[in-house]
């Protein structure tokens, strides 16, 4: 977003672009991570499960957010005496950063980008393992046993679950023939489908399997239900978290969230087009500002299905879920790149 | 650079937080897990101490204890009236249903019998309790399981039920209405009808959980072969109501026990048994069984007859001396009272069997070798109430 600044023919300082950067991808984040937080835990939630959700707070309860950060900032800062301390306040930060660093690589328009990376969706893949490395502090550093099970749990799964996410990628750049973000929306843009070009290429169509691993994957890289086992309140209390209290936990609320909403944009990129849509021009100044709507409608869409399938699933068991990824959605995924890969030579 | 005493003493128990970990860990018997008495799992207090290897239990016990109340000692100082508003507080999510072997009880020792009007309409609100707290276990079986939605219906649908025993009762968990002889009071206007409707809401809530969970594959995954109990196991552990039911066993107090006083033996019902013996037995068994007590409901509520609802008892109870045992198929299994009598206005001595305690003494020969997620739908398919483990 901040880049456009660039096309209004303003000369900006480094320093100034940095700041301006800096306050766009706290915008990106935090604004994408309250929105899924507002519509979906607080409201879809809701009417799934027959009741209202807040309704005091603001018009239909929409300052709710407001009033609950505000809340856990005043909360006491709680370190278990027993804990690592200087690890145990590091790890929120960890985790923070990850989702940070993936939006780095995310298009929002044809010059609306923080950082244009020639190997965009590998960059973002590899950030996205950072926040194993948090939760595992803060199972490690918490003391607690509850936390360590959790911890590991965690690592096990993100990792397990890094694979088919990586393979289900696979299949869209062999299609697009680039590893940039701004690429693949491009090629999505500009593709035919048996010469029909009216709609462009939306990977979704040819990709279909590739997408929905990358949301089972997606699903399992957030943690959440199914695949909620590292922080299975019923089992492990609130796994990694369960130390943690007030501002630290809400920096782990909010990556959650906004890791939610990072990956259901880069899906949103990878399978459904990006911030483009089918017959405006991709060079348009104008699609600066519309891209960034364009792609959060997109990344809502996105979000709505993970989140419907969190609400509804029980939690599947430790072993259920690696045998899940093992023997299911890998040798699927590697299915899908050799099809993918056959039909690319053949047309 | 000199070392301040904080940062040596942050180093120091940094050091010392490692090493406690560690030990625990290195230990030939794996990490000791407490599970409670403090937990979201054992919805109470229920303490369960599990030797871990990884994730999988080497050893597991229950120590349970943590919300006793003393009700045996407190019955012995309260009139025989008195005592229903403490057993009310057992279990309880099925309140109305610990009352009535007391008062069974006490009616056998006085050799008065409840009018057929009373005994229909107590077994009415016996097995509304019934409903009321299996509803809430369907819903909770979610919850343990990671489902959040199924248990926000279990709650929506057990309020109207609720609001039915209380339209009768006065009271919404402790009803406190049963009488020795009979009822305080009768039916109010209307109630049957609506009685009716909302049986058939709690059918379709029956029908709702069916499609959104037990068919559900992870549901299916999770529980199926899930601590097993065969027939015998569970029987010589005590076990009882829809946990020795899901192991094959076709025992059912309302049909077997013999009991008088209630009117299981006017309807036309069945009892539900399932043969594998697994969680998910445990769970099928009890969804079939609100749906057969919704029913035993409906048909009690067509052939209700008239006439009193108080058979004639002096002012003062003062109840002969002798001693008397009943039992009953109470919505968690089988609840018994020994009471004994010496003539007094309260009893000498009662003793309560209830079901939970007994159900949850198999906890330890099950848990072993399980792993950790499974602890959880073991505890959750067993469904003990804690006021009924600890009394």
């Amino acid at each position: 977003m901040t880049a456009a600044v660039g096309t209004l023919a303003i000369e900006l300082a480094y320093w100034q672009q940095t700041a301006l950067r800096t306050v766009g991808v706290l915008v990106a984040v935090l604004i994408p991570a309250g929105t899924l937080v507002y519509v979906f835990l607080f409201k879809m939630m809701s009417f799934m499960q027959s009741r209202l959700g807040p309704m005091e707070a603001g018009p239909y309860g929409s300052m709710q957010l407001l009033a609950e950060v505000g809340k856990w900032i005043q909360k006491e800062d709680i370190i278990p005496w027993r804990a690592d301390h200087r690890l145990f306040a590091l790890a929120p930060y960890v985790v923070v950063t990850s989702v940070f660093l993936i939006l780095l690589a995310v298009p929002f328009g044809p010059d609306a980008w923080f950082a244009d990376l020639d190997v965009g969706i590998f960059w973002v893949l590899a950030v996205s393992s950072i926040s194993v490395l948090g939760i595992l502090i803060a199972g490690w550093a918490s003391a607690n046993k509850y936390s360590l099970l959790g911890g590991l749990r965690a690592a096990g799964q993100l990792i397990a679950y890094e694979l088919p996410m990586v393979l289900a990628v696979v299949g869209v750049v062999i299609q697009a023939g680039t590893l940039n973000l701004q690429g693949i929306v491009a090629a999505q843009h500009s593709g035919e489908i048996f010469g029909f070009g009216g709609i462009g290429n939306p990977f979704i169509l040819t990709q279909i399997i590739g997408f929905f691993i990358f949301l089972v994957a997606t699903q399992a890289e957030l943690t959440q239900a199914p695949f909620d086992m590292p922080i299975a309140e019923s089992e492990l209390v609130s796994g990694y978290m369960t130390e943690y209290s007030g501002m630290r936990f809400l920096l782990f609320f909010i990556a959650e969230f906004a890791s939610a909403g990072a990956f259901a944009a880069v899906a949103a990129t990878l399978f459904l087009g990006g911030w483009a849509l089918p017959g405006v021009d991709l060079d348009a100044d104008y699609m600066n500002v519309v891209g960034p709507l364009v792609l959060l409608t997109k990344m809502m869409l996105v979000a709505f299905l993970v989140f419907w399938a969190r609400f509804t699933y029980p939690r599947f068991r430790e072993d259920q879920l690696q045998q899940l990824a093992w023997k299911i959605l890998i040798p699927l995924s590697l299915v899908n790149i050799l099809a993918t890969m056959a039909l690319k030579v053949m047309f | 650079m000199t070392v301040t005493e904080r940062q040596q003493r942050a180093y120091v128990d940094a050091q010392a937080a490692d090493a406690r970990v560690n030990v625990e860990l290195e230990t030939d018997e794996g990490m000791t897990l407490n599970i409670g008495p403090q937990h979201p799992a054992t919805h109470g207090t229920l303490r369960v101490v599990a030797k871990l290897d990884g994730e999988q239990v080497v050893w597991a016990d229950v120590v349970p204890g943590y919300m006793h109340r003393g009700y045996e000692k407190l019955a012995e100082v309260r009139t025989f009236p008195q005592v229903t508003t403490l057993v009310n507080r057992i279990d309880w999510l099925g309140s109305f249903a610990n009352e009535v072997p007391f008062i069974l009880a006490a009616e056998q020792l006085m050799e008065v019998e409840a009018p057929a009007r009373a005994r229909h309409i107590r077994t009415i609100l016996f097995e509304m309790a019934r409903v009321a707290n299996i509803v809430l276990f369907l819903g909770d079986l979610g919850a343990q399981l990671g489902a959040v939605t199924p248990v926000f219906y279990a709650f929506r649908d057990r309020e109207h039920v609720l609001d039915q025993i209380e339209a009768v009762t006065g009271g919404r968990f402790h009803p406190n209405f049963d009488r020795i002889g009979g009822l305080k009071d009768d039916l109010p206007k209307g109630w049957i009808a609506d009685t009716k409707a909302v049986m058939e809401r709690i059918r379709a809530f029956c029908h709702q959980v069916e499609e959104l969970l037990f068919g559900n594959e992870i549901f299916e995954a999770r529980t199926r072969g899930v601590g097993v109990v065969p027939a015998e196991v569970g029987l010589s552990y005590g076990l009882s109501g829809a946990s020795i039911r899901g192991s094959g066993v076709d025992w059912d107090l309302r049909r077997d026990g013999g009991v008088t006083g209630l009117a299981h033996g006017d309807v036309d019902w069945k009892v539900w048994t399932h043969p594998d013996g697994d969680s998910f037995a445990r769970c099928w068994v009890r969804l079939q069984e609100t749906r057969e007590a919704t029913k035993i409901v409906d048909q009690l509520c067509d052939g209700l007859p008239g006439g009193p609802i108080m058979a004639k008892v002096p002012r003062i109870i003062k109840v002969p001396e002798g001693e008397a045992y009943v039992e009953t198929e109470n919505p968690l299994g089988a609840m018994g009272y020994y009471v004994v009598s010496r003539g007094d206005l309260g009893p000498f001595r009662v003793k309560i069997r209830s079901a939970s305690f007994s159900n949850v003494s198999i906890l330890p020969w099950l848990l072993r070798g399980v792993y950790m997620p499974d602890i959880i739908t073991i505890l959750a398919s067993m469904y003990f109430i804690l006021g009924d483990i600890d009394r």
